[in-house]
């Protein structure tokens, strides 16, 4: 039945700017800190108080919609959003309704390739915390409100309804992520908070030219749960539509433990808010030189990395978009590479060895557990044939869990390859000695078997021979 | 030596050549509150310990030879909207009650750096909305002119407690006349400044884009020391204008013959007669003087007292809500959120102010704001253009300052359309972000007391220089016989303290 009905999606995302202070004051937005330690006149809105912009946030938001591929506007606005709510000290949020700071960009996805049009990114302030004792608002004994978030600087990046599976939804999100993040704009963390999603989700029969009524969803906390809950919201709908029914335009609240979306409040007019241009900001005007410096100071976005991955250190595609998931990462392998690694090398090492570890540890790319250089070190050792490659892999998490170099790990625990060929010669004997019916068939022609015996070899030595070496003499005394 | 009443500028000289220390200044001063505001109910509150603290630094930095800045020793009186650090901020309404301030104003802290002695906080209409004081959660301010009337409003506590020699300087916030009208009905100078021209941070939003700091003063020497002191660029105003500081004081010589005076026949309607009269005469002095006097018109300010009502009271609305009793000011004892909200609200603000809430609330509306908001907007724009053009002709504009004297208590607080168009006269230069000084013109016999008139100098934004010389000149030719009225309503006031005359 859902394949005769077809979904539209749309996406608010927020994003916490990542401003060592806050929009209109100077206390610092940083998270975690005690509750209402972060706080002054002017983000409590104590009378007479008054914001001034921090145009390091002006700066960071210009550089988003540069990276979403917005037109920026010379001259944008600052509104007020007016309604009660104990979180949200001045009894409005100031935001950017009538003239958002940028306009008309879009983010390309991969699966299917597709435009996903970006309608408008504006600047504005958070709110505050509200921590109920008690499930929700309405049983809780008491609320408390913790105004260290208030005024904390944002943007909202506001998406067309471009986007027809929570697939789609998916991969706009991670891409927009990863832009954000590679452009130093957000640490774009949803757990956090730093991100946050809603989602609008209408359906339709497929072929209707008309638009269904629209949800909206919130209390999304991974992209996980967009997916899921848009699947959920999905099914409903069409279940609603098959029988003849209508869909009620209004919030839902996705409901994680459940796996289910419940309606927070039904929406039958739009909420009023009485925007208003804030009398106490002036507009805010950009001049050509400000947006040109802020170009200028881009930082490099992944698709330039991707191609310069690509184009000048041949690596593969899939090589250079894992790479470039973070910009840490990144940064990580461009250290190696500046330090003179091969960087397919470089990049094999990566990608299995130390992601597969820090994956199987839960480890961020934050934290990287090693340093470029041991990395590096621990390559040379393999191709000047100190270590195998067997070893190394060894060696690479002792380096990560003892922060030692690889060359004091290989001395101080004996790990260097055995490459003298004597040595090797005296324990290949031993071998043929002990598996004289393999000997037998490899004589009688089949040749693979020299596999094993090179198998047999390195467990007697702990993976120490250097296997290409094993191989040679036992070829050379087996079939010569 | 009596001090209280004298002008700020015979204090400075005495405090300067060391006759006077500040604190006798001061408790002089204090003398006189305690004796006077029993009747007057001036001051919200008088800041005795702090003021104390004041005048004592500022005598210790007289005695190590140190300079304490320009107003050295002289007492302020500042409206209670205008937040000083440690002092309540009522704004004249219960909701903010128990509110101590926990910082201070950027006027407040400017004033303090040049040697103010901050004496007390004035009455004031609850959130400035209103035209007589009479608005005020805790009673009101009488004028000492008359105790049966009211000294006008919003800033008629700062006003009053000028006119009675209560304090030297006061400051007052003027978003449609709050400044001028109680500077006319107490016989005081009042000057409203240019917007941007005064930091508005610390001093509590009525209007945004209308309200401004102004000063208040017996003479217009003194109100162009305190405006002085008080205006320049601040950063954490973002409406604050650049501009490089200017001295008034020095600026008030200079000459007035020549000038252009430009009086719109717009700004006369409604103006009684004997007013009128006063009005008619100041314009001979002018004339008199060397200025040309030419009647002329300014269409838009017709439309001027809509569309400011609509505009304050949207802003206002806005403005207000964080008057919430969540994280300062009155709470209601309540069980719900909404409660909380209606109850705090609802028990903490006046009527006056909710009826202006909810006035803006209703043209903020998505379904009237353009009918509404946006029409006064325009409104606004078309007055501003006026002006302007008006002053490529004229360097001054002048009207009296408000179309009668003062009023009864009581007389009209129930009549609130007359209340807001007897603000027409100065509702126009808000709207037009002008600036403008009230002087007293004279006086009006009424039902046996002889009451002030204050006359209206308007000048281009920005040009506070030109509005207060032209004052100056015109106070030397009338001020002797203003400061002898002055003296004599004194008298009758405190009939054992005298009152000096210095001219």
């Amino acid at each position: 039945m859902t394949n005769q009905y077809e979904m539209m999606i749309g996406l608010e995302v927020h994003v916490e700017l990542a401003t060592a202070t806050k929009m209109f004051c100077r206390c610092s937005s940083r998270f975690g800190d005690p509750p209402n330690t972060n706080i002054c006149p002017v983000c409590l809105g104590m009378p007479g108080a008054l914001p001034q912009a921090n145009m390091e946030a002006v700066k960071l938001a210009t550089r988003a919609a540069i990276a979403l591929n917005c037109k920026i506007n010379a001259s944008s606005r600052f509104d007020r959003k007016n309604y009660f709510y104990p979180d949200l000290p001045k009894g409005y949020q100031v935001t950017q309704y009538y003239e958002p700071i940028a306009t008309d960009g879009y983010i390309l996805i991969d699966n299917p390739r597709k435009k996903i049009r970006i309608n408008r990114v504006h600047i504005e302030e958070d709110a505050g915390k509200s921590i109920h004792a008690g499930d929700e608002i309405i049983t809780a004994e008491y609320s408390l409100v913790d105004c260290n978030r208030a005024g904390v600087p944002l943007i909202e990046i506001v998406s067309e309804p471009d986007m027809s599976s929570p697939e789609e939804a998916r991969q706009y999100l991670e891409r927009l992520q990863r832009l954000l993040k590679f452009a130093r704009v957000s640490d774009v963390k949803m757990e956090e908070g730093s991100m946050r999603v809603d989602c609008n989700i209408s359906v339709r029969r497929k072929g209707s030219q008309e638009f269904g009524t629209v949800c909206e969803m919130k209390n999304l906390s991974s992209f996980r749960a967009v997916v899921r809950a848009l699947a959920y919201e999905f099914e409903r709908q069409v279940q609603v539509l098959a029988q003849g029914g209508k869909i009620v335009r209004e919030t839902k609240h996705w409901d994680e433990t459940e796996q289910v979306t419940k309606a927070l409040r039904t929406k039958e007019s739009s909420d009023d808010y009485r925007y208003f241009p804030d009398p106490d900001l002036p507009k805010l005007e950009l001049s050509r030189e400000f947006i040109e410096q802020v170009r200028r100071q881009m930082p490099k976005l992944p698709d330039e990395i991707v191609s310069y991955y690509v184009d000048e250190l041949g690596l593969p595609e899939y090589d250079a978009q894992v790479l470039t998931a973070d910009p840490l990462l990144a940064e990580f392998f461009d250290a190696c590479v500046s330090l003179g690694a091969d960087p397919k090398t470089a990049s094999n090492w990566i990608m299995v060895e130390l992601l597969g570890y820090m994956k199987a540890n839960n480890i961020p790319y934050e934290n990287i557990p090693l340093r470029p250089e041991y990395l590096v070190s621990m390559l040379e050792l393999i191709s000047e044939g100190v270590i195998s490659g067997k070893i190394a892999k060894d060696v690479l998490v002792i380096m990560i869990e003892t922060g030692q170099d690889p060359r004091t790990i290989v001395k101080e625990r004996g790990l260097e390859q055995i490459s003298d060929d004597e040595s090797i010669a005296r324990i290949v004997d031993e071998v043929i000695a002990e598996h004289s019916s393999v000997v037998e068939e490899i004589k009688a022609g089949k040749a693979k078997a020299i596999g094993f015996l090179v198998g047999q070899v390195m467990k007697r030595t702990k993976g120490k021979a250097n296997p290409a070496k094993v191989s040679t003499i036992l070829k050379d005394k087996l079939l010569s | 030596m009596e001090i209280w009443g004298l002008p700020a500028r015979d204090i400075l000289k005495y405090i300067s050549s060391g006759e006077i220390s500040a604190i006798e200044v001061l408790e002089s001063f204090l003398g006189a509150i305690s004796e006077i505001d029993t009747e007057i109910n001036a001051f919200i509150e008088v800041l005795e310990p702090m003021a104390r603290m004041d005048a004592s630094r500022v005598d210790a930095q007289l005695r190590e030879g140190n300079s304490p800045g320009p107003l050295a020793g002289l007492p302020v009186a500042i409206k209670d909207n205008i937040c000083v650090k440690g002092a309540g901020c009522t704004c004249g309404s219960k909701i903010l009650e128990n509110w101590i301030s926990p910082y201070d104003a950027a006027t407040a802290k400017r004033l303090r750096e040049q040697g103010a002695v901050i004496i007390g906080k004035t009455n004031m209409d609850e959130f400035a909305m209103g035209s007589s004081t009479e608005t005020s959660a805790f009673g009101v301010t009488r004028n000492p002119w008359d105790l049966e009337r009211v000294p006008g409003g919003s800033s008629g506590g700062s006003a009053a407690a000028v006119a009675a020699g209560m304090a030297p300087l006061a400051l007052g916030t003027d978003t449609g006349g709050s400044i001028r009208q109680p500077a006319s009905f107490t016989g005081i100078c009042g000057l409203k400044p240019t917007y941007g021209l005064v930091s508005r941070f610390g001093a509590t939003a009525y209007a945004s884009s209308l309200d401004t700091v102004g000063s208040m003063a017996e003479t217009v020497w003194d109100c162009a020391l305190l405006l002085e002191a008080i205006a320049g660029h601040d950063p954490l105003d973002s409406t604050s204008a650049a501009g490089e500081p200017v001295a008034y004081t020095k600026g008030l010589q200079g000459d007035v013959a020549g000038l252009r005076v430009g009086v719109p026949k717009e700004l006369l309607e409604g103006v009684s007669a004997p007013v009128k009269q006063l009005f008619h005469n100041t314009l001979g002095t002018m004339e008199h003087m060397g200025m040309t006097v030419e009647e002329m018109s300014i269409p838009s300010i017709a439309h001027a007292v809509e569309a400011y009502y609509v505009v304050a009271a949207a802003e206002a609305s806005s403005n207000l809500s964080r008057f919430d009793g969540v994280r300062f000011g009155r709470r209601a004892a309540v069980d719900t959120l909404d409660e909380m909200y209606t109850r705090s609200r609802g028990e903490g603000l006046g009527k006056e102010v909710i009826k202006r809430i909810i006035l803006g609330t209703f043209v903020l509306d998505a379904g009237n704001i353009d009918r509404y908001y946006r029409r006064a907007a325009q409104v606004r724009t078309l007055i501003k253009r006026e002006f302007e053009k008006t002053f490529e002709r004229f360097q001054v504009i002048v009207s009296p300052a408000s179309p009668d004297v003062a009023f009864k208590i009581g007389e009209k607080i129930h009549d609130p359309l007359t209340m807001y168009l007897s603000d027409l006269i100065t509702i126009p230069v808000n709207m037009a972000g002008l600036c403008a000084l009230s002087m007293p013109m004279g006086f009006v016999d009424c039902e046996g007391s002889s009451l002030p008139c204050g006359l209206q100098i308007i000048g281009k934004p920005f040009d506070e220089q030109t509005v207060l010389r032209v004052g100056h000149y015109l106070e030397q030719e009338i001020g002797l016989g203003i400061r002898k009225e002055v003296c004599a309503m004194r008298r009758k006031l405190t009939p054992v303290r005298e009152c000096e005359l210095v001219d």
